[in-house]
């Protein structure tokens, strides 16, 4: 199922607050997702944030609008939307370095228009809507809704591909070599 | 001959091992910054059973979470002890050259690598903060990357990277007193708005650049983060090679004439094209201060809270509503007047020795009339504050002189500001709850800060008798 998130500019300090930043990543931070807006200051579950309105099943994907993910760089703002269930998030832009840690961490992070977001949020808040997202084709489908998303190549195939991306980059290790060899002979720097 | 092409796109050209399909370059990384978040990173090199690869060029900065006053006894939550001492830890055992809370070098990553001659002109620099960019204030190419990706910069000494869109910004004419980088900043934001800059690389130009000095041009650099860009460079000239002659990590004599050659060689040329061009007349420039919770809401110190009904997006309309609801502010209320509670002179935005010396003639021989604290960003800064006397005038005033650190610009090290509670803040982002759950934040300059301690409300500096 999906949700709909309308401001735009939502940061990564709404995401995750910095004061939960230090946990470990197994100590698992689904409950940390919008933390500050969804919990009062005594713990309370407030239960009226979009992610919390009954939809009846899990909720996969957002709808965000645009600079979705702007601010920190804390990739424990990603961590929280997996440990969630979020599988991709739909917004016109994002902060680059959020969204290069969504393919990192199996979330997509699928680029639409502003248009076409602000038709998703639309159909999304109307009643609850089951969106699919398919990395391969690059479509979104909403009942009788389809339009495509944009994402570069080398994103889904990070995203698809499950390989270690160190393993990938280290077939190119005699280039590094070279290149230090080679920059230490310019312009040492150590 | 110099390359027809924008500084950002020859120091990639001069970095890039190797490309691949999509056009991502994979990229050589000269200095990585790490923090206390790194230890997760630390974690996942052993899981793969990875090296570091370049301990030489890997600095690590205890900037985050420290306490700004009572040093390391002073930490009394068992996380903050935990990722301290796992800093520690890891950097030992790799051989990492850490700062570490005690040591003279401790400071902010943005302040500290700079000062102390470990950024320099032309070279790339990555790190998890995300003002990473500060470092183009050098001439250096600096870009936050997260977490997976240090781990991969940790392993590897390189990092992909897709190339960004060129976007000039010229600042012609000449500013007016009082006005600093950060209300051209604030201003240029204000204009392109939070998402403005997005995939976009920022290169700095004009008279107003031209003369403005190393420290200012990083405060620049560092809040065009706030517009979306991925990095903000401003290409090194006299000035910049100057700041650098005199910092003790630098390279002298025949290694500093080889960083000069290279970094001469990577300027852009007079017919360099930019793809996208915007331009700032520095007259029109006056102190700013935010109202809202974006750094895009930002207005000149004479004008007044904005009416979300006169926004055309249903969107922003609903977005600046919350906004001036949460800040306990209604339309038409002139920034002028407005009361605060406390006071942040600080951050990796404004903690260099220029803007404590801003603040402090605003602050010589007056007392602030609400409490604050000043922070400066490194244990350098702090002791040459010292010397000049400054940390006297502070504490004069009322205000409270503390240690190095990240403080309250992010509120990870105790240093917060309590619910509905209103800061002059000199930090980066007013984003809800940034500086403590509830808090409201203000964004301004140094001097601006200062005099809304003076006053006990937001007032314009120029003004003050």
């Amino acid at each position: 199922m999906a949700v709909a998130l309308e401001a735009p500019n939502i940061d990564t300090d709404q995401i995750i607050p910095a004061r939960f930043l230090l946990k470990p990543r197994d100590a698992g931070y689904a409950n940390l997702l919008f933390h500050d807006h969804r919990f009062t200051a005594e713990g309370i579950h407030r239960l009226d944030f979009p992610l919390d309105c009954e939809v009846g099943e899990p909720v996969r994907i957002l709808v965000a609008n645009e600079n979705f993910g702007c601010g920190s760089a804390r990739e424990q703002a990603v961590y929280a939307l997996s440990d969630f269930g979020i599988r991709a998030v739909i917004a016109p832009s994002f902060g680059e370095i959020f969204r290069l840690n969504c393919i990192r961490n199996g979330v997509v992070p699928a680029s639409v228009t502003c248009e076409i977001a602000a038709q998703l949020r639309a159909l999304v808040n109307h009643r609850p809507v089951r969106l699919n997202v398919d990395l391969q084709t690059r479509q979104i489908v909403a009942e009788a809704f389809q339009t495509r998303f944009t994402i570069e190549e080398s994103g889904i195939e990070r995203l698809m591909s499950g390989r270690d991306e160190i393993d990938d980059t280290m077939v190119h290790e005699a280039a590094i070599a070279a290149y230090e060899a080679k920059r230490e002979q310019i312009l040492p720097l150590s | 001959m110099a390359l027809s092409s924008s500084f950002y796109r020859n120091i990639l050209d001069a970095h890039t091992l190797t490309e691949n399909a999509s056009g991502d370059r994979l990229v050589y990384v000269d200095r990585h910054y790490i923090d206390e978040t790194c230890f997760t990173c630390f974690d996942a090199l052993d899981a793969r059973k990875r090296k570091l690869r370049r301990p030489d060029l890997t600095f690590a900065f205890a900037d985050h979470v420290v306490p700004t006053a009572g040093g390391r006894n002073a930490v009394t939550s068992a996380e903050v002890n935990f990722v301290l001492d796992r800093l520690t830890a890891d950097c030992t055992a790799h051989g990492v050259e850490l700062f570490a809370m005690g040591s003279p070098g401790q400071g902010i990553a943005h302040v500290s690598a700079p000062e102390q001659g470990l950024t320099l002109p032309g070279l790339i620099v990555v790190g998890s903060d995300s003002h990473m960019p500060t470092h183009g204030g050098l001439g250096a190419l600096g870009i936050g990357i997260g977490l997976s990706e240090q781990t991969h910069v940790l392993a590897t000494q390189t990092f992909w990277h897709r190339p960004l869109r060129d976007l000039r910004i010229d600042l012609v004419g000449r500013l007016h007193p009082h006005v600093t980088a950060k209300d051209v900043v604030l201003t240029i934001i204000a204009r392109l708005g939070a998402a403005g800059a997005i995939g976009y690389a920022v290169e700095f130009a004009g008279d107003v650049i031209a003369t403005m000095p190393v420290e200012q041009r990083m405060t620049l650099c560092n809040m065009m983060v706030e517009g979306g860009a991925r990095t903000a460079i401003v290409p090194p000239d006299k000035l910049t090679f100057d700041y650098v002659a005199s910092r003790k990590r630098a390279p002298i004599d025949e290694g500093f004439e080889r960083l000069a050659a290279v970094g001469r060689r990577l300027l852009p040329s007079s017919d360099a094209v930019y793809e996208r061009y915007e331009i700032f007349d520095a007259h029109g420039i006056a102190p700013m201060v935010t109202w809202g919770i974006s750094p895009q809401d930002a207005s000149p110190i004479f004008a007044e809270v904005p009416d979300p009904e006169d926004c055309l997006d249903g969107a922003e309309r609903d977005r600046q509503r919350r906004a001036l609801d949460y800040m306990g502010l209604s339309p038409g209320m002139t920034l002028l007047g407005m009361p605060i509670d406390t006071i942040f002179i600080g951050s990796c935005t404004n903690g260099r020795i220029e803007d404590l010396r801003s603040a402090a003639a605003v602050l010589r021989d007056r007392r602030a009339v609400v409490p604050g604290i000043v922070v400066p960003g490194s244990q350098a800064v702090k002791r040459q504050a010292e010397a000049e006397g400054l940390d006297k005038i502070f504490l004069d005033a009322g205000l409270e002189w503390r240690d190095a650190g990240c403080s309250m610009c992010v509120s990870m090290n105790g240093d917060f500001v309590k619910p509905g509670e209103r800061c002059a803040s000199t930090s980066n982002r007013n984003f809800k709850g940034r500086q403590g759950p509830g808090s409201r934040t203000h964004l301004m300059s140094p001097a601006m800060a200062a005099a809304a301690a003076v006053a006990g409300c937001i007032v314009d500096v120029r003004e003050l008798d």
